[in-house]
């Protein structure tokens, strides 16, 4: 086409059909107060809350009587604990980066190329569940080049291939509720390549899954013991397992705090999706 | 949506033949396993000209669209655009708009990005593009939803804010995939229309894939019918209506009677009356025979001697349309809806062929 240069050409908005959400019935309904499940509520909290409870009074209880925030301040000062923190987050982030390069792709490619092939993904992908990390950390060990043998990224590797399962299920369930093959074909059409696509049209409608995903990445490297012991390494899990200080309510408390952080992280990252996805409706 | 009429001073007209590629497919053979979804499919596209591939499901006409599109590629054959062969261009580099069948806006965008995501690929500038796409929006009627996301807008919305994407790009084809197939009744002839207009108007050459015979019918320049992979006939819609090619399009395009017929050199007995044969009569068949008629082709009095029976009756509006059960046929004739209350369900009628001549084919099994 030489040019489009256009007027109000058909536009007719008195009889433009309106959003079907315009036309829903505003219905109110009345809160049901339902005792049974309110129980159940409050029995799980207690499960939770009261260990936590009881690992926080412990850590903060004065010899003497009443709490302190003392024990916070040593934490830092802790030997081995910053560099703990350091080495947990590296991986981490190593990780998560390595896991989304590889499995992002490889679900698109499966789903939109070899949908058969679904059910043997699933499988495969559940393997790290089903091997016991021990099992890994030994292969590994003996599989890898001698160069790799001591660097904390072969931890990252095997850490790439627990997380799998995860990253596989919150992606192909993202996946799974788009309309994947017309909105490739239709990024295609208007001129758009593959990277583009993924980047620009499919990444930020799997921003959900892809936020699970990355949650549940970090809660397992900061958890994982077996492996990172096994190897050498000291992480945090395997920091507070040592505890290197004379204090048990130091370490106490940092395992609380870990606990209480990725509660924290889990619960901004849940609102942040939440506020990014009222904020688009709204608008 | 009514259309406007006047034609705005911005809007530059353009004759069918001044813009638009021309498309051929040139003997495309496309196979699936033991399938054959494109048959040697030939069909060549005028600039400008909106052709509408029509057929039953599986006839090949959306895997020809897909072919054109660079989704698929033909096993056999050529596809070319503007003279050059484009079989083996990748989707992305052939600039062609697509408006698909399911609601296909990204829903991470508003309508004005969606609108602009073709120019951004493009590297046009933000205040360019979004111009741009704030125009075509006005074009297609939304102007007032420009910030909408795809979930706040209905299934007319949607398609009309994919409308407008598809032609930001300025495309060379527009490929139109069943577009209107999830829409009701009343927006879907309202979106047809508008569709139309604007393809006429900025004369782009435009393939439209359906099912639907009235779509295809009220909307195309031509009308490509297919079957099994295979062009039945190309032709525009009152020569298609009118003159059926094959006993396939004389059956699936339109209403028609089948009526049992005996062939006397080029004419055939139908219902008491010798009609000539229509086409070539070296192709009409050997054996028992059938005459396609249309609603149109046949009258229909009343007569209490008469040797047929009203059976169903249907008010079409202006016409009704009235079933006889005459011979061993069941005919539809159709009759002006003032007429029509004297043929109430068991009166006896005659019935009498109006038309210059006739399709004949071999007979068919009665369904």
């Amino acid at each position: 086409m030489a040019s489009l240069e256009f007027g109000t050409l058909l536009a007719d908005p008195s009889t433009t059909d309106q959003p079907f959400a315009d036309d829903a019935p505003v219905t109110r309904r009345r809160r049901r107060v339902h005792w049974g499940r309110g129980a159940i509520l409050v029995v799980a909290a207690l499960y939770f809350v009261v260990p936590f409870y009881a690992a926080m009074a412990f850590s903060l209880q004065r010899p003497t009587g009443g709490f302190s925030l003392q024990p916070l301040s040593q934490i830092a000062s802790a030997p081995g604990f910053l560099s703990a923190l350091w080495l947990s987050t590296q991986l981490a982030v190593i990780t998560m980066i390595v896991v989304m390069l590889l499995m992002v792709p490889t679900v698109i490619y499966v789903h939109l190329r070899m949908p058969r092939f679904r059910r043997a993904m699933e499988v495969i992908t559940i393997l790290p569940i089903i091997i016991p990390p021990i099992a890994y950390s030994v292969g590994v060990l003996e599989s890898a080049p001698s160069w790799l043998r001591s660097s904390q990224y072969l931890l990252a590797i095997v850490y790439v291939i627990l997380a799998m399962p995860y990253v596989y299920r919150s992606l192909d369930s993202g996946l799974g509720a788009l309309d994947l093959k017309t909105l490739v074909e239709a990024s295609r059409s208007l001129g758009s390549g593959w990277i583009s696509t993924i980047w620009r049209v499919l990444v930020p409608n799997l921003r959900s899954a892809l936020m699970s995903a990355s949650v549940l990445t970090i809660a397992l490297v900061f958890g994982e013991f077996t492996i990172a012991n096994v190897d050498n390494w000291t992480t945090i899990p395997v920091w507070i397992y040592l505890a290197p200080t004379d204090n048990p309510r130091v370490n106490t408390l940092v395992a609380m705090i870990a606990l209480l952080a990725t509660c924290v992280v889990l619960t901004l990252i849940v609102s942040l999706d939440r506020s990014q996805s009222r904020d688009s409706r709204r608008s | 949506m009514a259309m406007a009429t006047d034609t705005p001073t911005t809007v530059e007209t353009r004759g069918a033949s001044s813009s638009g590629a021309p498309v051929v497919f040139d003997n495309l053979t496309r196979r699936f396993g033991a399938t054959t979804a494109l048959d040697r499919l030939s069909l060549d596209i005028a600039p400008g000209e909106l052709v509408a591939l029509l057929g039953p499901s599986g006839c090949g006409k959306t895997t020809a669209l897909r072919v054109l599109a660079g989704f698929d590629r033909p096993d056999l054959g050529r596809v070319l655009v503007d003279g050059n062969d484009v079989s083996h261009v990748p989707a992305q580099r052939r600039d062609m708009g697509m408006v698909f069948q399911s609601y296909s806006l990204f829903p991470n965008m508003n309508a004005r990005d969606n609108v602009a995501f073709g120019l951004q690929i493009r590297h046009q500038r933000t205040a360019q593009r979004r111009a741009k796409a704030a125009e075509l929006l006005e074009l297609v009627g939304l102007g007032e939803h420009v910030t909408k996301y795809p979930h706040q807008l209905s299934g007319g919305q949607q398609q009309r804010v994919a409308l407008a994407r598809a032609l930001a790009i300025e495309p060379r084809v527009l490929l139109l995939d069943e577009p209107l197939s999830a829409l009701d009744a009343k927006v879907r002839a309202e979106l047809r229309d508008q569709i139309r207009a604007l393809q006429q108007r900025l004369a782009i050459t435009t393939v439209f894939v359906t099912h639907d015979q009235e779509e295809a019918m009220s909307m195309a320049d031509r009308v490509c019918v297919m079957f099994q992979g295979r062009v039945e006939q190309v032709a525009t819609p009152s020569v298609l209506y009118s003159q059926p090619a094959t006993p396939f399009v004389g059956r699936f395009v339109g209403v028609s009677s089948r009526v049992a017929v005996t062939r006397r050199g080029d004419h055939v007995e139908v219902l008491g009356r010798d009609v000539p044969i229509r086409g070539d009569l070296a192709a009409v068949p050997a054996g028992e025979l059938e005459a396609l008629l249309r609603p149109e082709d046949l009258d229909v009095t009343v007569n209490p001697n008469g040797l047929g029976v009203v059976t169903h009756r249907s008010f079409l509006g202006a016409t009704t349309r009235v079933g006889v059960g005459i011979a061993g046929a069941n005919l539809r004739v159709d009759v002006r809806s003032a007429q029509a209350d004297d043929l109430e369900l068991g009166t006896r009628v005659d019935v009498s062929v109006n038309a210059r001549d006739v399709l004949v084919t071999t007979r068919q099994p009665s369904s």
